[in-house]
């Protein structure tokens, strides 16, 4: 049996992992995508304190995985189908259909981004539709793009990819943008960035690649074409909590609510980072649940086994 | 078996002429998930010995090959048997959606 199983290997998971590990507890961390987590894709990280030249998200999140290792973290590689409760023993069903015990489990398994659902979204991702400026704004060198959104994911990515690409709309649904002021600032005095506000995306169209977007006026209904020949989407997150909407309590949003132990509605069971109720989404935000989460954890094994 | 560090001198003897179906990693250094399905791609070649042939391809150094198979999203991940695309995986996937796509065509 573990001790603690956390499910999510992003900054909340992996810093949950080093506390619990490094307590001494039998730890694993299942991860069905790739360890790291949303901050990967993020080019720079420049208000994660300790690095005051900022880091990429991912040679801040190689650190992570290898100070947790450090400590002797197990991690795998699946996913997690259902989690269940049996008062002391609690099991996690991996998408291998094994089911493993534990003593406490920390749900860390973090959001992911919203899609437009649109026509040709779909159709075009990997062809000129991206959800990573980091990853893919190179091959958008010297050509038109459009990034949609107005929140602080949209204008870091959009301000990126100004140094790729020739030009860069950002279109977004509102009259004003959510992005703290400091990055409207430096958007607003970007001579390749152009504001389409009041305007939501109708259609990606293109014939093998993505050659343009449909966009309609909020106002007026007026469509219009915009050519570009990359659309970057940042409209907002989703939590991952579908697998255990039966179990654990979750807010109008689907966000898990907590008390300030990262404990949930369950005994043993705890949740950590972005998929929680939380004012602010960070990587240190995250990583300090994940810190709470495994010590309340550790204290919830001492008082019950 | 080693992963194989694929370049354009090598491509067409590797991946086009290989008589078993190679799983292709196309990647950049700058580009998080790429650097963090690595060692899901490494897993998956070790347990496809002898089966599947797997190879990485840096985007950043050889961009003609990029081009001429329109990879314009990384990670992106492409079968090919017998010298042609039979499949294509764009971004950071579970390990078994890849291993069911392989099974489909090995």
């Amino acid at each position: 049996m573990y001790d603690v199983i956390i499910i999510g290997g992003g900054p909340a998971g992996l810093t949950a992992g080093l506390y619990a590990a490094r307590g001494g507890l039998r730890t694993l961390i299942c991860e069905e995508k790739v360890f790291g987590g949303q901050i990967l894709m993020s080019y720079e990280v420049d208000n994660y304190p300790g690095f005051p030249k900022g880091i990429s998200g991912m040679d801040l999140m190689d650190n992570f995985i290898k100070q947790a290792e450090k400590f002797g973290v197990e991690m795998n590689y699946e996913g997690v189908k259902s989690i269940e409760d049996e008062g002391k023993t609690k099991y996690v069903v991996l998408s291998n259909d094994t089911k493993l015990s534990t003593k406490t489990i920390i749900i860390a398994a973090g959001a992911s981004p919203n899609k437009l659902n649109c026509p040709g979204e779909k159709k075009f991702t990997g062809k000129g539709v991206s959800y990573c400026a980091t990853c893919d704004g190179a091959f958008f060198r010297g050509r038109p793009v459009a990034v949609v959104g107005g929140g602080d994911s949209a204008l870091e990515e959009a301000l990126y990819l100004a140094n790729l690409a020739s030009k860069v709309y950002v279109i977004h649904r509102r009259d004003q943008l959510r992005a703290v002021k400091v990055l409207q600032d430096r958007a607003f005095a970007n001579k390749k960035l152009e504001f389409i506000f009041n305007h939501v995306v109708k259609e990606i169209q293109g014939d093998k690649f993505v050659n343009g977007v449909l966009i309609e006026n909020t106002q007026t209904g007026e469509l219009s074409r915009l050519e570009v020949e990359g659309v970057f989407i940042y409209i907002g997150m989703t939590p991952n909590t579908k697998f255990v909407e039966d179990l654990i309590k979750l807010d109008e949003d689907g966000y898990i609510i907590v008390n300030d132990r990262m404990e949930t509605n369950i005994p043993g069971i705890f949740a950590a980072g972005d998929i929680r109720v939380t004012p602010l989404r960070q990587v240190l935000t995250a990583a300090s649940d994940g810190a709470i989460a495994a010590s309340c954890a550790q204290k919830y094994i001492e008082m019950n086994f | 078996m080693a992963e194989v560090q694929l370049t354009q001198s090598n491509w067409e003897d590797e991946v086009l002429n290989s008589n078993i179906p190679v799983l292709v990693d196309f990647w950049a250094p700058w580009c998080g998930p790429c650097r963090m399905v690595a060692p899901v791609v490494a897993e998956i070649a070790n347990e496809y010995e002898g089966k599947l042939k797997v190879g990485r391809l840096n985007t950043d150094e050889e961009p003609e090959i990029a081009v001429r198979y329109g990879i314009m999203s990384i990670p992106t991940l492409m079968i090919f048997k017998n010298g042609e695309v039979v499949d294509q995986i764009i971004g950071a996937v579970p390990k078994e959606y890849i291993v069911e796509k392989l099974e489909q065509i090995l």
